[in-house]
């Protein structure tokens, strides 16, 4: 019988849903074995796991040779040889950084995990202060550190047009010229004038441009004060780092550029000048077209070949430079994308509450594009991370090449050592890679909070 | 009210608000508005209201530079709008705007949401602009979700907070480009609550809108919009009971049923 009318005289309470009914294990079995197909496919997983786990962990733990001093120690046994990583331990992590200087290296890594660590905890306290610290002041003491500093500055700007023959040869003792130092304050002088003067022909705060200029040339005073000071620590040339010092530098580099950049290109890209967006079109169209093996050959063999006689960079700094461009390129198509999904109502409301170009880009629209495209850019930098062994084109030994470096020891050549060697590298990168990947996930979860509702 | 229908004498001038003459504009070959002339005085509330694809949003977007005019001249508070950056600052400064959408941040909080622009625009210490916010969300009565992110509230809620948003930067003028449209039926009372509160304390409004009922309470006069031009401009009671133009005739015995 149906009635026609219905009142509802109390409201159903809220209950909790009811339990599952059959155990895990029995779901467990259903969803494994529920069809022929499933029933088959979990067979062939189970076949492939039983005949690839066996032998790699017979080959890394149970038949590996876990001490000795040399070769012989190792070809009784099938396994890996890890006496051989000990022994060459310290050549994988510094490639020929000298001993003694070791100190070095280790301050800088010890420096990084310091300054890094709190960075990436979210609720650690003096975001701003520990920011600066690692971006501004992490990378100039550690170029100290690690080539020794005491660049010898020789002509700033206006030395390179007049001659400071008077005192050019002159020095403080401590590894500053009065030639370089007078022409650095002459040179200060007349770019904060020059400045001063575009200001007011722009009528734009003069003030403000004085400061601005002064505190820019203040801030790269300080840094080539630091690169030219002589500290008393011996000189190690680029060329004898190596190892994963060398992975570690050209990929946070490469990391830490790529991804300012990025957005800046990107954001080019979508500028209403066509002047900015077709430099940017360009830009990113040239470095994405081209093969970072290309890049890092050109920037190393040829590059020289056009440049003035006198200036001369290091293989190191041009690798680095190569990379980081190269990753530029892509991190703006990432972002780009990012960019793109943002809707048009969230620029309309910012600038209906009067913010200006940049503030509704960095306040409102990159915080959103930013967090939407976290997998895009920790897949870049995981890409970029493994990528950086592609300097061994150009003759920089990279924790990569250093490992194939020390096969050519004839005082470890066994069967295993090769194997040992990559799976040595395998390890490392690995762990660095899926370290990456779960803190992006973290990061995406504790950002994706406000998108979820309640 | 008359007066606002002539052209201003120079006296009476810091008494319009807005004041649009001649204006054109176009969508590439589309011509979106036809010869617009309005003059709003202070604290005058108009409902604009015409079929979809009228021009009404574009109307009210000129107002604050979201769209640009290509003919014809358009004062906002004294301020002519030009091609000049800083013609458009001014303008902005000056006028509120709230969406269909809301366009609420939603990786900000409501609090943060409101903060931001007094904050980054108006150089307000952090507490003050929290002073300020509190103040407004307790006018659209939810001050206790203001800790909250937009996506956590209902779509009445996010529209209030839209107000509060823009009333936190001390706007002259308010514009609302059909606030209602988008809100279920049961939250579309709630934030017009506020906007007639925001109108009885003489807030200058221009308001795209088909809530009749809701021009007939607090409109001052009622533009009616067609084929971008202006058909019919009248107060609402004239407006509502004795439609001039054919056009407004069918228009109202379309959605007045």
């Amino acid at each position: 019988m149906t009635t026609r009318t219905f009142v509802r005289t109390a409201f159903a309470p809220n209950e909790p849903p009811p339990l599952e009914a059959d155990s895990t294990a029995s779901r467990f079995a259903r969803s494994l074995f529920a069809t022929p197909a499933n029933f088959a496919l979990t067979v062939l997983s189970v076949g492939i796991v039983a005949l690839v786990l066996p032998p790699l962990i017979r080959f890394l733990f149970l038949d590996a040779t876990w001490s000795g001093t040399s070769r012989d120690d190792c070809l009784a046994n099938a396994g890996a040889c890890w006496p051989f990583v000990r022994a060459k331990f310290g050549q994988f992590i510094y490639g020929f950084y000298p001993a003694a200087e070791r100190w070095r290296p280790n301050l800088v890594l010890a420096f990084g995990a310091l300054l890094l660590a709190p960075l990436l905890i979210p609720a650690a306290p003096f975001k701003r202060t520990n920011a600066l610290l690692f971006f501004g002041v992490y990378p100039v003491v550690s170029f100290v550190l690690l080539t020794g500093g005491n660049l010898d500055l020789q002509k700033f700007l206006l030395g390179r047009f007049l001659q400071w023959t008077t005192v050019a040869g002159v020095g403080f003792g401590i590894g500053l010229r009065w030639a370089f130092w007078t022409d650095f304050l002459f040179s200060a002088v007349v770019i904060v004038a020059l400045v001063a003067a575009l200001a007011a022909l722009l009528r734009a705060s003069v003030f403000a441009a004085v400061t601005a200029a002064g505190m820019v040339l203040a801030g790269l005073g300080i840094i080539l004060l630091a690169v030219d000071l002589d500290f008393g620590l011996a000189p190690v040339e680029t060329r004898s780092w190596g190892g994963f010092l060398v992975t570690l530098i050209v990929a946070v580099t490469g990391i830490v550029v790529s991804l300012p950049l990025g957005v800046l290109l990107a954001l080019g890209r979508r500028s209403r000048m066509p002047a900015v967006r077709y430099a940017c079109i360009l830009f990113i169209e040239f470095w994405r077209g081209v093969p970072l093996i290309t890049v890092l050959f050109f920037a190393t063999y040829m590059l020289p070949l056009f440049l003035p006689r006198d200036v001369t960079f290091d293989t190191l700094l041009r690798a680095l430079i190569g990379v980081a461009l190269f990753a530029a390129a892509y991190m703006a198509e990432v972002v780009r994308g990012g960019l793109q999904s943002i809707s048009r109502g969230q620029h309309e409301a910012a600038a209906a509450l009067g913010l200006g170009y940049w503030r509704m880009m960095g306040l409102i629209i990159l915080p959103q594009a930013l967090t939407l495209v976290i997998p895009g850019i920790v897949n870049n930098f995981i890409g970029l991370f493994k990528d950086t062994t592609l300097v061994l084109i150009v003759a920089i030994f990279d924790l990569l090449g250093q490992i194939r470096a020390s096969f050519a020891d004839p005082n470890w050549a066994t069967p295993v050592t090769l194997y040992t060697g990559f799976a040595f590298a395998g390890v490392i990168y690995f762990v660095f890679c899926f370290g990456m990947s779960r803190y992006a996930l973290y990061i995406e979860r504790r950002t994706a909070a406000y998108g979820r509702g309640s | 009210m008359n007066v606002a229908m002539s052209t201003p004498t120079p006296a009476e001038h810091t008494l319009v608000a807005v004041e649009m003459a001649g204006v054109h504009k176009w969508f590439g070959q589309f011509h979106v508005l036809k010869d617009i002339n309005l003059t709003v005085m202070r604290k005058e509330r108009i409902v604009i209201c015409g079929p979809s694809g009228s021009g009404k949003s574009t109307l009210i977007r000129c107002i604050n530079g979201l769209e640009q005019h290509q003919r014809g001249r358009i004062v906002v508070n004294g301020t002519e709008l030009t091609r000049d950056v800083r013609s458009l600052d001014a303008a902005r400064r000056d006028v509120g705007m709230v969406f269909q959408q809301f366009n609420l941040f939603p990786h900000l909080t409501v609090l943060e949401n409101c903060t931001l622009a007094p904050i980054w625009v108006r150089g307000l210490s952090k507490a003050e602009a929290e002073m300020r916010a509190m103040h407004y969300l307790e006018r659209v009565r939810i001050p206790e979700q203001s800790y909250k992110y937009p996506s956590q509230l209902s779509g009445g809620q996010q529209q209030r907070v839209a107000i509060a948003r823009a009333l936190c930067m001390n706007p002259k003028i308010m514009l609302f480009d059909e606030p209602t449209s988008a809100l279920d039926p049961e939250m579309i009372k709630e934030v017009l609550d506020v906007m007639i509160e925001l109108a009885q304390e003489g807030m200058t409004m221009l308001v795209v809108s088909h809530e009749m009922g809701f021009a007939r309470e607090v409109a001052d006069r009622v533009v009616f919009m067609d084929d971008g031009q202006i058909v019919e401009i009248n107060g609402p009671d004239e407006f509502f009971a004795r439609p001039r133009h054919e056009r407004t005739k069918l228009f109202l015995s379309q959605i007045l049923r």
